[in-house]
Protein backbone atom coordinates (compact mmCIF):
# COMPACT_ATOMS: atom_id res chain seq x y z
CA UNK A 1 0.00 0.00 0.00
CA UNK A 2 1.52 3.38 -1.03
CA UNK A 3 0.53 5.77 1.61
CA UNK A 4 -1.31 3.95 4.37
CA UNK A 5 -1.58 6.87 7.15
CA UNK A 6 -4.12 8.24 3.99
CA UNK A 7 -5.53 5.06 2.34
CA UNK A 8 -6.50 3.51 5.87
CA UNK A 9 -7.55 6.68 7.64
CA UNK A 10 -10.13 6.35 10.38
CA UNK A 11 -13.70 7.29 9.13
CA UNK A 12 -13.54 10.09 11.71
CA UNK A 13 -10.03 11.95 10.76
CA UNK A 14 -10.73 11.93 7.28
CA UNK A 15 -14.17 13.47 8.07
CA UNK A 16 -11.85 16.10 9.87
CA UNK A 17 -9.72 16.60 7.75
CA UNK A 18 -11.65 16.84 4.83
CA UNK A 19 -13.76 19.07 7.07
CA UNK A 20 -10.46 21.19 7.37
CA UNK A 21 -9.73 20.91 3.56
CA UNK A 22 -12.93 22.59 2.26
CA UNK A 23 -13.09 25.29 4.53
CA UNK A 24 -9.35 26.81 3.60
CA UNK A 25 -10.65 25.55 -0.33
CA UNK A 26 -14.02 27.76 -0.49
CA UNK A 27 -12.12 30.82 0.86
CA UNK A 28 -9.26 30.72 -1.27
CA UNK A 29 -12.14 30.50 -3.92
CA UNK A 30 -14.23 33.29 -2.47
CA UNK A 31 -11.19 35.64 -2.57
CA UNK A 32 -8.99 34.18 -5.61
CA UNK A 33 -11.54 33.49 -8.22
CA UNK A 34 -14.71 35.67 -9.66
CA UNK A 35 -15.71 32.85 -11.05
CA UNK A 36 -16.79 31.16 -7.54
CA UNK A 37 -17.25 34.19 -5.90
CA UNK A 38 -19.83 35.28 -7.99
CA UNK A 39 -21.97 32.13 -8.01
CA UNK A 40 -21.92 32.00 -4.40
CA UNK A 41 -23.19 35.21 -3.74
CA UNK A 42 -25.69 34.61 -6.87
CA UNK A 43 -26.58 31.01 -3.69
CA UNK A 44 -26.35 33.46 -1.22
CA UNK A 45 -23.30 31.58 0.37
CA UNK A 46 -20.19 32.85 2.21
CA UNK A 47 -17.31 30.99 3.26
CA UNK A 48 -18.40 31.26 6.80
CA UNK A 49 -21.28 29.33 5.84
CA UNK A 50 -18.65 26.39 5.38
CA UNK A 51 -18.10 24.81 8.24
CA UNK A 52 -17.78 21.10 7.94
CA UNK A 53 -17.82 18.97 4.92
CA UNK A 54 -21.59 18.56 5.49
CA UNK A 55 -22.00 21.99 4.12
CA UNK A 56 -20.88 21.11 1.07
CA UNK A 57 -24.35 20.60 0.10
CA UNK A 58 -25.35 24.20 0.42
CA UNK A 59 -22.40 25.15 -2.60
CA UNK A 60 -23.21 25.02 -6.53
CA UNK A 61 -22.14 22.85 -8.66
CA UNK A 62 -19.28 23.61 -11.29
CA UNK A 63 -20.55 21.76 -14.91
CA UNK A 64 -18.12 21.49 -17.81
CA UNK A 65 -19.98 23.94 -20.34
CA UNK A 66 -19.07 26.68 -17.63
CA UNK A 67 -15.96 25.77 -17.48
CA UNK A 68 -15.20 26.43 -21.29
CA UNK A 69 -17.07 29.82 -20.70
CA UNK A 70 -14.19 30.67 -18.58
CA UNK A 71 -11.25 29.46 -21.02
CA UNK A 72 -8.58 29.99 -20.46
CA UNK A 73 -7.57 31.01 -16.98
CA UNK A 74 -10.90 31.72 -15.64
CA UNK A 75 -10.76 29.31 -12.83
CA UNK A 76 -7.12 29.94 -11.95
CA UNK A 77 -6.55 30.36 -8.09
CA UNK A 78 -3.04 30.47 -8.32
CA UNK A 79 -0.56 32.66 -9.49
CA UNK A 80 0.72 32.37 -12.81
CA UNK A 81 3.78 32.53 -11.94
CA UNK A 82 3.50 29.13 -9.40
CA UNK A 83 1.49 27.16 -12.70
CA UNK A 84 4.38 24.80 -14.27
CA UNK A 85 1.80 22.96 -16.51
CA UNK A 86 -1.01 23.52 -18.03
CA UNK A 87 -3.81 20.43 -19.91
CA UNK A 88 -6.92 21.02 -22.10
CA UNK A 89 -9.34 18.12 -22.42
CA UNK A 90 -9.70 16.38 -25.53
CA UNK A 91 -11.87 17.68 -28.54
CA UNK A 92 -10.82 21.46 -30.05
CA UNK A 93 -13.88 22.71 -31.46
CA UNK A 94 -15.49 24.37 -29.27
CA UNK A 95 -13.71 26.03 -26.15
CA UNK A 96 -11.96 23.02 -24.17
CA UNK A 97 -11.63 22.52 -20.67
CA UNK A 98 -8.32 23.51 -19.05
CA UNK A 99 -6.30 22.34 -15.96
CA UNK A 100 -3.56 23.96 -14.58
CA UNK A 101 -1.16 22.11 -12.13
CA UNK A 102 1.02 23.84 -9.69
CA UNK A 103 4.02 22.16 -8.45
CA UNK A 104 2.24 20.42 -5.75
CA UNK A 105 -0.54 19.62 -7.83
CA UNK A 106 2.11 17.78 -10.03
CA UNK A 107 2.70 15.81 -7.09
CA UNK A 108 -1.14 15.27 -5.85
CA UNK A 109 -1.44 13.76 -9.60
CA UNK A 110 1.89 11.70 -9.09
CA UNK A 111 0.57 10.39 -5.45
CA UNK A 112 -2.93 9.37 -7.05
CA UNK A 113 -1.38 7.27 -9.43
CA UNK A 114 1.85 6.00 -7.01
CA UNK A 115 -1.47 4.84 -5.20
CA UNK A 116 -3.39 3.45 -7.99
CA UNK A 117 0.07 1.56 -9.33
CA UNK A 118 0.54 0.32 -5.78
CA UNK A 119 -2.67 -1.60 -5.58
CA UNK A 120 -1.56 -3.80 -8.49
CA UNK A 121 1.20 -4.48 -6.42
CA UNK A 122 4.48 -2.79 -8.36
CA UNK A 123 7.33 -1.36 -7.04
CA UNK A 124 11.10 -0.23 -7.66
CA UNK A 125 11.21 -4.28 -9.70
CA UNK A 126 8.88 -3.38 -11.87
CA UNK A 127 8.93 -1.88 -15.34
CA UNK A 128 5.51 -0.13 -16.74
CA UNK A 129 5.02 0.27 -20.68
CA UNK A 130 3.12 3.57 -20.25
CA UNK A 131 1.25 3.45 -23.74
CA UNK A 132 -1.33 6.18 -22.99
CA UNK A 133 -0.53 9.29 -25.40
CA UNK A 134 1.30 11.95 -24.26
CA UNK A 135 0.42 15.90 -24.71
CA UNK A 136 -2.48 17.24 -23.59
CA UNK A 137 -4.22 14.32 -22.88
CA UNK A 138 -3.45 13.85 -18.89
CA UNK A 139 -3.67 10.24 -19.63
CA UNK A 140 0.49 9.31 -20.57
CA UNK A 141 1.47 12.06 -18.23
CA UNK A 142 -0.62 10.83 -15.32
CA UNK A 143 0.77 7.51 -15.13
CA UNK A 144 4.16 9.26 -16.42
CA UNK A 145 4.43 10.68 -12.60
CA UNK A 146 2.99 8.24 -10.85
CA UNK A 147 5.42 5.68 -12.10
CA UNK A 148 8.44 7.68 -10.93
CA UNK A 149 6.76 8.26 -7.67
CA UNK A 150 6.91 4.41 -7.33
CA UNK A 151 10.16 4.13 -8.82
CA UNK A 152 9.79 1.53 -11.64
CA UNK A 153 11.21 1.35 -14.40
CA UNK A 154 9.38 3.59 -17.28
CA UNK A 155 8.91 2.99 -21.10
CA UNK A 156 7.50 6.49 -21.81
CA UNK A 157 5.91 4.45 -25.22
CA UNK A 158 2.70 6.85 -25.87
CA UNK A 159 0.44 5.20 -27.80
CA UNK A 160 0.01 3.53 -31.25
CA UNK A 161 3.41 1.96 -33.13
CA UNK A 162 2.01 -1.60 -32.28
CA UNK A 163 5.38 -3.42 -33.59
CA UNK A 164 7.37 -1.02 -31.48
CA UNK A 165 4.96 -2.00 -28.16
CA UNK A 166 5.85 -5.71 -28.87
CA UNK A 167 9.00 -5.34 -29.55
CA UNK A 168 9.88 -2.92 -26.29
CA UNK A 169 7.49 -5.69 -24.27
CA UNK A 170 10.42 -8.08 -25.40
CA UNK A 171 13.31 -6.27 -25.15
CA UNK A 172 12.63 -4.61 -21.63
CA UNK A 173 10.55 -7.09 -20.01
CA UNK A 174 7.83 -4.77 -19.17
CA UNK A 175 5.51 -6.13 -16.23
CA UNK A 176 2.88 -3.64 -16.72
CA UNK A 177 1.21 -1.69 -19.20
CA UNK A 178 -1.50 1.23 -19.40
CA UNK A 179 -3.46 2.12 -22.23
CA UNK A 180 -6.89 1.84 -23.18
CA UNK A 181 -8.64 -1.16 -22.88
CA UNK A 182 -9.40 -1.55 -26.47
CA UNK A 183 -6.06 -0.94 -27.56
CA UNK A 184 -5.15 -3.91 -25.45
CA UNK A 185 -7.21 -5.88 -26.61
CA UNK A 186 -6.29 -5.08 -30.30
CA UNK A 187 -2.34 -5.46 -29.38
CA UNK A 188 -3.18 -8.66 -28.18
CA UNK A 189 -4.50 -9.83 -31.73
CA UNK A 190 -1.94 -7.81 -33.68
CA UNK A 191 0.67 -9.99 -31.43
CA UNK A 192 -1.24 -13.21 -32.25
CA UNK A 193 -0.43 -12.29 -36.10
CA UNK A 194 2.90 -11.71 -35.61
CA UNK A 195 3.31 -15.18 -34.16
CA UNK A 196 4.41 -14.02 -30.61
CA UNK A 197 2.37 -14.93 -27.85
CA UNK A 198 1.69 -11.87 -25.48
CA UNK A 199 0.59 -14.41 -22.40
CA UNK A 200 4.41 -15.30 -22.33
CA UNK A 201 6.30 -12.15 -21.95
CA UNK A 202 5.95 -11.41 -18.07
CA UNK A 203 2.94 -9.04 -18.27
CA UNK A 204 1.31 -8.97 -14.47
CA UNK A 205 -0.76 -5.81 -14.78
CA UNK A 206 -2.14 -3.63 -16.63
CA UNK A 207 -4.26 -0.12 -15.60
CA UNK A 208 -7.33 0.95 -18.25
CA UNK A 209 -9.24 3.44 -18.14
CA UNK A 210 -10.48 6.55 -20.27
CA UNK A 211 -13.14 4.84 -22.31
CA UNK A 212 -16.34 2.82 -20.98
CA UNK A 213 -15.86 -0.99 -20.69
CA UNK A 214 -17.51 -4.64 -19.31
CA UNK A 215 -16.46 -7.13 -16.50
CA UNK A 216 -17.00 -9.75 -20.16
CA UNK A 217 -13.91 -7.44 -21.63
CA UNK A 218 -11.99 -7.76 -18.47
CA UNK A 219 -12.18 -11.36 -18.46
CA UNK A 220 -11.42 -11.13 -22.15
CA UNK A 221 -8.22 -8.82 -21.80
CA UNK A 222 -6.78 -11.10 -18.34
CA UNK A 223 -6.85 -14.20 -20.59
CA UNK A 224 -5.79 -13.04 -23.95
CA UNK A 225 -2.53 -11.01 -22.26
CA UNK A 226 -1.98 -13.11 -18.66
CA UNK A 227 -2.59 -10.30 -16.74
CA UNK A 228 -4.47 -8.46 -13.93
CA UNK A 229 -7.42 -5.90 -15.49
CA UNK A 230 -7.04 -3.10 -13.27
CA UNK A 231 -9.86 -0.61 -13.90
CA UNK A 232 -8.53 3.12 -13.22
CA UNK A 233 -10.92 6.26 -13.02
CA UNK A 234 -9.84 10.10 -13.47
CA UNK A 235 -10.87 12.84 -15.68
CA UNK A 236 -9.19 15.86 -16.76
CA UNK A 237 -11.46 18.89 -14.98
CA UNK A 238 -10.24 16.97 -11.86
CA UNK A 239 -6.54 15.96 -12.51
CA UNK A 240 -6.20 13.11 -15.26
CA UNK A 241 -6.45 9.73 -13.76
CA UNK A 242 -5.47 9.01 -10.13
CA UNK A 243 -8.95 10.03 -9.09
CA UNK A 244 -10.09 6.47 -8.59
CA UNK A 245 -8.49 2.83 -8.92
CA UNK A 246 -9.38 -0.90 -7.92
CA UNK A 247 -7.40 -2.50 -5.69
CA UNK A 248 -6.39 -6.47 -6.27
CA UNK A 249 -9.77 -7.34 -5.15
CA UNK A 250 -11.32 -5.91 -7.96
CA UNK A 251 -14.91 -4.95 -6.55
CA UNK A 252 -15.22 -1.64 -7.25
CA UNK A 253 -12.34 1.64 -7.47
CA UNK A 254 -11.26 3.25 -4.09
CA UNK A 255 -11.76 7.02 -5.05
CA UNK A 256 -9.28 8.93 -3.46
CA UNK A 257 -11.93 10.84 -0.95
CA UNK A 258 -9.00 12.73 0.79
CA UNK A 259 -8.03 14.27 -1.91
CA UNK A 260 -10.93 14.40 -4.21
CA UNK A 261 -14.67 14.76 -2.43
CA UNK A 262 -17.03 12.38 -4.03
CA UNK A 263 -20.67 12.62 -3.86
CA UNK A 264 -23.58 11.05 -5.11
CA UNK A 265 -26.99 13.23 -6.76
CA UNK A 266 -30.01 13.11 -8.61
CA UNK A 267 -28.72 14.41 -11.82
CA UNK A 268 -32.54 15.90 -12.06
CA UNK A 269 -32.75 17.72 -8.76
CA UNK A 270 -29.23 18.02 -7.42
CA UNK A 271 -30.33 16.11 -4.30
CA UNK A 272 -27.33 14.37 -2.71
CA UNK A 273 -28.17 10.60 -2.72
CA UNK A 274 -27.07 8.19 0.33
CA UNK A 275 -24.02 5.97 -0.67
CA UNK A 276 -25.64 2.77 -2.50
CA UNK A 277 -28.12 4.84 -4.51
CA UNK A 278 -27.02 5.20 -8.12
CA UNK A 279 -26.79 8.50 -9.74
CA UNK A 280 -24.19 10.95 -10.90
CA UNK A 281 -20.93 11.12 -9.42
CA UNK A 282 -19.65 14.57 -8.18
CA UNK A 283 -16.16 15.36 -7.67
CA UNK A 284 -14.58 18.18 -5.58
CA UNK A 285 -11.21 18.73 -5.19
CA UNK A 286 -10.02 19.42 -2.02
CA UNK A 287 -6.15 20.08 -2.42
CA UNK A 288 -5.93 21.35 -5.71
CA UNK A 289 -4.10 24.31 -5.82
CA UNK A 290 -3.68 25.66 -9.90
CA UNK A 291 -7.81 25.02 -10.85
CA UNK A 292 -9.30 23.45 -8.04
CA UNK A 293 -12.85 22.49 -9.34
CA UNK A 294 -16.34 22.58 -6.93
CA UNK A 295 -18.75 19.88 -6.93
CA UNK A 296 -17.94 19.08 -10.58
CA UNK A 297 -20.87 17.07 -12.39
CA UNK A 298 -18.97 14.20 -14.08
CA UNK A 299 -22.23 12.77 -16.03
CA UNK A 300 -20.74 9.46 -15.03
CA UNK A 301 -23.41 7.24 -13.38
CA UNK A 302 -22.08 5.05 -10.55
CA UNK A 303 -22.71 4.68 -6.92
CA UNK A 304 -20.96 4.34 -3.51
CA UNK A 305 -20.02 0.96 -2.27
CA UNK A 306 -20.45 1.58 1.68
CA UNK A 307 -18.96 -1.66 2.94
CA UNK A 308 -15.63 -2.00 3.66
CA UNK A 309 -13.14 -3.21 1.29
CA UNK A 310 -11.25 -6.46 1.86
CA UNK A 311 -8.40 -5.11 1.12
CA UNK A 312 -8.34 -2.91 4.24
CA UNK A 313 -8.16 0.69 2.70
CA UNK A 314 -10.59 2.75 4.18
CA UNK A 315 -11.30 4.90 1.30
CA UNK A 316 -14.67 4.26 -0.29
CA UNK A 317 -15.03 2.49 -3.31
CA UNK A 318 -17.41 3.72 -6.59
CA UNK A 319 -18.84 1.16 -8.54
CA UNK A 320 -17.50 0.52 -12.26
CA UNK A 321 -19.33 3.37 -14.52
CA UNK A 322 -22.91 2.43 -15.56
CA UNK A 323 -22.24 4.90 -18.31
CA UNK A 324 -22.67 8.83 -18.52
CA UNK A 325 -26.24 10.74 -18.36
CA UNK A 326 -25.38 13.28 -21.34
CA UNK A 327 -24.88 12.60 -25.07
CA UNK A 328 -20.62 12.58 -25.06
CA UNK A 329 -19.34 9.36 -26.55
CA UNK A 330 -16.35 8.23 -25.55
CA UNK A 331 -14.06 6.74 -28.62
CA UNK A 332 -11.05 4.87 -28.31
CA UNK A 333 -10.20 7.27 -25.51
CA UNK A 334 -11.42 10.17 -27.06
CA UNK A 335 -14.47 12.38 -25.70
CA UNK A 336 -16.73 13.38 -28.90
CA UNK A 337 -19.84 15.65 -28.39
CA UNK A 338 -22.48 15.00 -31.43
CA UNK A 339 -22.49 18.91 -31.02
CA UNK A 340 -19.06 18.79 -31.77
CA UNK A 341 -19.70 16.69 -35.00
CA UNK A 342 -22.74 19.26 -36.17
CA UNK A 343 -20.01 22.29 -35.46
CA UNK A 344 -17.51 21.04 -37.87
CA UNK A 345 -20.40 20.15 -40.67
CA UNK A 346 -21.67 23.15 -40.46
CA UNK A 347 -17.84 24.72 -41.38
CA UNK A 348 -18.28 22.73 -44.46
CA UNK A 349 -19.58 25.05 -47.30
CA UNK A 350 -22.97 23.55 -48.23
CA UNK A 351 -23.39 21.01 -45.95
CA UNK A 352 -26.33 21.06 -43.73
CA UNK A 353 -26.89 19.69 -40.40
CA UNK A 354 -28.46 16.90 -41.13
CA UNK A 355 -26.50 13.97 -39.62
CA UNK A 356 -25.99 11.09 -38.18
CA UNK A 357 -23.16 9.35 -35.58
CA UNK A 358 -22.87 5.38 -35.63
CA UNK A 359 -20.65 4.24 -33.56
CA UNK A 360 -19.64 -0.10 -33.15
CA UNK A 361 -17.13 -2.22 -32.08
CA UNK A 362 -15.40 -3.89 -34.42
CA UNK A 363 -13.48 -6.60 -33.33
CA UNK A 364 -11.56 -4.72 -30.50
CA UNK A 365 -12.05 -0.82 -31.22
CA UNK A 366 -14.58 1.63 -31.37
CA UNK A 367 -15.32 2.71 -35.04
CA UNK A 368 -17.32 6.04 -35.55
CA UNK A 369 -19.00 6.52 -39.01
CA UNK A 370 -20.45 9.80 -39.56
CA UNK A 371 -23.91 9.75 -41.78
CA UNK A 372 -24.02 13.13 -43.86
CA UNK A 373 -27.13 13.82 -45.53
CA UNK A 374 -26.48 14.85 -49.80
CA UNK A 375 -28.44 18.15 -50.23
CA UNK A 376 -29.07 20.00 -53.69
CA UNK A 377 -26.22 22.37 -52.82
CA UNK A 378 -23.32 19.99 -52.04
CA UNK A 379 -24.25 17.23 -54.91
CA UNK A 380 -21.93 16.68 -57.26
CA UNK A 381 -22.64 14.92 -60.63
CA UNK A 382 -18.86 14.20 -60.38
CA UNK A 383 -18.15 11.36 -58.26
CA UNK A 384 -14.37 12.26 -57.79
CA UNK A 385 -15.74 16.32 -56.03
CA UNK A 386 -18.65 14.01 -53.59
CA UNK A 387 -15.48 11.68 -52.96
CA UNK A 388 -13.71 15.04 -51.60
CA UNK A 389 -16.22 15.68 -49.83
CA UNK A 390 -16.16 12.51 -47.73
CA UNK A 391 -12.57 12.88 -47.54
CA UNK A 392 -12.82 17.31 -46.41
CA UNK A 393 -15.31 16.10 -43.52
CA UNK A 394 -13.08 12.95 -42.26
CA UNK A 395 -10.02 15.06 -42.22
CA UNK A 396 -12.03 18.50 -39.70
CA UNK A 397 -13.05 15.82 -37.62
CA UNK A 398 -9.80 13.99 -37.52
CA UNK A 399 -8.12 17.56 -36.65
CA UNK A 400 -10.39 19.28 -34.94
CA UNK A 401 -11.71 16.14 -32.26
CA UNK A 402 -8.08 14.25 -32.98
CA UNK A 403 -10.48 10.56 -33.98
CA UNK A 404 -10.63 8.69 -36.88
CA UNK A 405 -14.49 8.74 -38.61
CA UNK A 406 -15.28 7.25 -41.53
CA UNK A 407 -18.27 9.40 -43.40
CA UNK A 408 -20.70 8.53 -45.53
CA UNK A 409 -23.07 10.42 -47.75
CA UNK A 410 -26.58 9.07 -47.66
CA UNK A 411 -29.77 10.66 -49.51
CA UNK A 412 -31.91 13.24 -48.55
CA UNK A 413 -34.64 12.69 -45.71
CA UNK A 414 -32.83 9.25 -44.81
CA UNK A 415 -31.79 9.97 -41.42
CA UNK A 416 -34.16 8.75 -39.41
CA UNK A 417 -36.80 11.39 -37.45
CA UNK A 418 -38.53 10.71 -34.65
CA UNK A 419 -41.01 13.25 -33.70
CA UNK A 420 -39.45 15.34 -35.66
CA UNK A 421 -35.90 15.58 -34.25
CA UNK A 422 -33.22 13.20 -35.64
CA UNK A 423 -31.68 10.66 -33.69
CA UNK A 424 -28.14 11.57 -33.98
CA UNK A 425 -26.68 8.67 -32.45
CA UNK A 426 -26.58 4.98 -32.23
CA UNK A 427 -24.06 3.46 -30.25
CA UNK A 428 -23.83 -0.45 -31.21
CA UNK A 429 -21.64 -0.75 -29.25
CA UNK A 430 -23.96 -2.74 -26.22
CA UNK A 431 -21.11 -2.23 -23.18
CA UNK A 432 -22.57 -3.75 -20.56
CA UNK A 433 -20.65 -1.72 -17.48
CA UNK A 434 -22.79 -3.43 -14.98
CA UNK A 435 -20.74 -6.10 -12.97
CA UNK B 1 -26.19 22.17 -78.90
CA UNK B 2 -25.69 21.46 -74.57
CA UNK B 3 -28.41 19.42 -73.67
CA UNK B 4 -29.18 18.39 -69.72
CA UNK B 5 -28.40 15.38 -67.97
CA UNK B 6 -30.01 14.56 -65.34
CA UNK B 7 -28.16 13.47 -62.36
CA UNK B 8 -29.14 11.20 -59.18
CA UNK B 9 -27.23 10.69 -55.79
CA UNK B 10 -27.59 6.74 -54.65
CA UNK B 11 -26.76 5.39 -51.82
CA UNK B 12 -25.04 1.46 -52.38
CA UNK B 13 -27.98 -0.26 -51.18
CA UNK B 14 -30.13 -2.70 -52.86
CA UNK B 15 -33.54 -1.73 -54.41
CA UNK B 16 -32.89 2.33 -55.27
CA UNK B 17 -32.32 2.14 -58.92
CA UNK B 18 -35.92 0.11 -59.32
CA UNK B 19 -37.46 2.68 -56.92
CA UNK B 20 -36.04 5.43 -59.15
CA UNK B 21 -36.80 3.71 -62.28
CA UNK B 22 -40.63 3.38 -61.09
CA UNK B 23 -41.07 7.04 -60.23
CA UNK B 24 -40.05 7.83 -63.65
CA UNK B 25 -41.96 4.87 -65.24
CA UNK B 26 -45.28 5.94 -63.60
CA UNK B 27 -45.54 9.20 -64.63
CA UNK B 28 -44.71 7.98 -68.59
CA UNK B 29 -41.17 9.59 -68.68
CA UNK B 30 -38.93 7.70 -70.86
CA UNK B 31 -35.13 7.19 -70.50
CA UNK B 32 -33.12 7.51 -73.44
CA UNK B 33 -30.13 7.13 -71.91
CA UNK B 34 -28.44 5.97 -68.80
CA UNK B 35 -24.92 5.48 -66.97
CA UNK B 36 -24.04 4.40 -63.68
CA UNK B 37 -20.99 5.71 -61.81
CA UNK B 38 -20.10 4.36 -58.19
CA UNK B 39 -17.75 4.91 -55.62
CA UNK B 40 -17.52 2.69 -51.90
CA UNK B 41 -20.36 4.18 -50.15
CA UNK B 42 -22.64 5.81 -53.68
CA UNK B 43 -23.25 6.33 -56.91
CA UNK B 44 -24.47 8.80 -59.40
CA UNK B 45 -27.32 7.37 -62.00
CA UNK B 46 -26.95 9.54 -64.88
CA UNK B 47 -29.87 9.68 -67.53
CA UNK B 48 -30.99 11.31 -70.62
CA UNK B 49 -35.10 11.29 -70.33
CA UNK B 50 -37.93 12.54 -72.48
CA UNK B 51 -39.19 15.51 -69.85
CA UNK B 52 -36.37 17.49 -68.23
CA UNK B 53 -38.78 19.59 -65.85
CA UNK B 54 -41.30 17.18 -64.95
CA UNK B 55 -39.04 14.30 -64.41
CA UNK B 56 -36.95 17.11 -61.68
CA UNK B 57 -40.24 17.44 -60.64
CA UNK B 58 -41.38 14.38 -59.50
CA UNK B 59 -37.85 12.89 -58.23
CA UNK B 60 -37.49 16.13 -55.79
CA UNK B 61 -40.91 15.19 -54.52
CA UNK B 62 -39.78 11.78 -53.70
CA UNK B 63 -36.83 13.40 -52.09
CA UNK B 64 -34.71 11.93 -54.61
CA UNK B 65 -31.09 14.63 -54.61
CA UNK B 66 -30.54 15.01 -58.33
CA UNK B 67 -29.27 18.19 -60.18
CA UNK B 68 -28.81 19.23 -63.94
CA UNK B 69 -25.65 18.46 -65.72
CA UNK B 70 -24.91 20.15 -69.17
CA UNK B 71 -23.10 17.59 -71.35
CA UNK B 72 -23.19 16.91 -75.13
CA UNK B 73 -24.28 14.35 -77.31
CA UNK B 74 -21.85 13.71 -79.84
CA UNK B 75 -22.46 11.48 -83.52
CA UNK B 76 -19.53 8.88 -83.61
CA UNK B 77 -19.22 6.94 -86.85
CA UNK B 78 -19.90 3.17 -86.21
CA UNK B 79 -16.88 1.23 -87.65
CA UNK B 80 -13.65 0.57 -86.58
CA UNK B 81 -11.32 3.68 -85.48
CA UNK B 82 -14.55 5.62 -85.50
CA UNK B 83 -14.11 7.14 -82.06
CA UNK B 84 -10.57 6.87 -82.11
CA UNK B 85 -11.03 9.72 -84.51
CA UNK B 86 -13.25 11.59 -82.37
CA UNK B 87 -10.99 11.40 -79.34
CA UNK B 88 -8.11 12.71 -81.85
CA UNK B 89 -10.78 15.94 -82.28
CA UNK B 90 -11.07 16.28 -78.77
CA UNK B 91 -7.86 15.67 -77.69
CA UNK B 92 -6.27 18.51 -80.40
CA UNK B 93 -8.78 20.71 -78.81
CA UNK B 94 -6.98 20.36 -75.71
CA UNK B 95 -10.45 19.21 -73.60
CA UNK B 96 -10.79 16.60 -71.14
CA UNK B 97 -13.40 14.61 -70.76
CA UNK B 98 -14.95 13.81 -67.02
CA UNK B 99 -17.05 10.55 -68.75
CA UNK B 100 -19.08 9.51 -71.42
CA UNK B 101 -21.54 6.76 -72.19
CA UNK B 102 -23.25 5.68 -75.18
CA UNK B 103 -26.99 6.01 -76.57
CA UNK B 104 -28.56 2.83 -77.47
CA UNK B 105 -30.31 4.61 -80.66
CA UNK B 106 -28.01 5.48 -83.47
CA UNK B 107 -28.31 7.97 -86.61
CA UNK B 108 -28.08 6.08 -89.50
CA UNK B 109 -24.35 4.32 -89.19
CA UNK B 110 -23.50 6.59 -86.34
CA UNK B 111 -23.70 6.08 -82.83
CA UNK B 112 -24.09 8.88 -80.17
CA UNK B 113 -22.17 9.47 -77.24
CA UNK B 114 -23.27 11.61 -74.25
CA UNK B 115 -20.14 13.36 -73.09
CA UNK B 116 -19.01 15.75 -70.17
CA UNK B 117 -16.25 17.99 -69.84
CA UNK B 118 -15.04 20.19 -67.00
CA UNK B 119 -16.48 23.21 -69.21
CA UNK B 120 -19.37 22.73 -71.51
CA UNK B 121 -18.90 25.61 -73.18
CA UNK B 122 -15.93 26.28 -73.35
CA UNK B 123 -16.10 22.48 -75.33
CA UNK B 124 -18.44 23.60 -77.91
CA UNK B 125 -16.58 26.57 -78.70
CA UNK B 126 -13.63 24.76 -79.34
CA UNK B 127 -15.11 21.84 -81.31
CA UNK B 128 -16.72 24.23 -83.38
CA UNK B 129 -16.02 23.90 -87.01
CA UNK B 130 -13.56 20.71 -86.16
CA UNK B 131 -16.53 18.38 -88.07
CA UNK B 132 -18.18 16.83 -85.50
CA UNK B 133 -21.41 16.86 -85.38
CA UNK B 134 -23.14 17.77 -81.46
CA UNK B 135 -26.88 16.87 -81.44
CA UNK B 136 -29.58 19.24 -79.84
CA UNK B 137 -31.97 18.20 -77.18
CA UNK B 138 -34.47 17.79 -79.72
CA UNK B 139 -32.62 15.39 -81.59
CA UNK B 140 -31.92 13.10 -78.72
CA UNK B 141 -35.11 13.12 -77.88
CA UNK B 142 -36.50 12.02 -81.13
CA UNK B 143 -33.93 9.56 -81.58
Amino acid sequence: MWNPEKEKISPAKLRAEQSEALRKLVEKLYTRVPFYREKMNLHNIKPEDINSIDDISKLPFTTKHEMRDVYPYGLLAADRRDIVEIHTSSGTTGKPVVGAYTHNDIDLWAEGMARTLSMAGIDETDTIQNMYGYGMFTGGLGVHYGTRLVGANLLPASSGNSKRQLQLMQDFGSTAISCTPSYCLYLAEYAQEQGIDIRELGLKAGFFGAEPWSENMRLDIQNKLGLKAYDIYGLTEIIGPGVAAECAEQQGLHIFEDLFYPEIINPDTGEVLPDGEKGELVITTLTREGSPILRYRTRDITFIIPEPCRCGRTLRRIHRLFGRNDDMLIIRGVNVFPSQIEEILLRIEGVEPHYQIVVERQGMLDTMEVRVEVNETIFSDEIRRLEFLEKSIRDEIKTGLGVNAAVKLVEPKTIARSEGKAKRVIDNRNITTGA
Amino acid sequence: MIIKQLSIFLENKSGRIHEITEILGRENLNIHALSLADSENFGVLRLIVNDLDKSLDCLKKNGVATSLTSVLAVEVPDKPGGLAAVMKVIDDAGLNIEYMYSIPEKTHDNAIMIMRFDNTEQAVNKLDGKGLRILTQQEVLKL
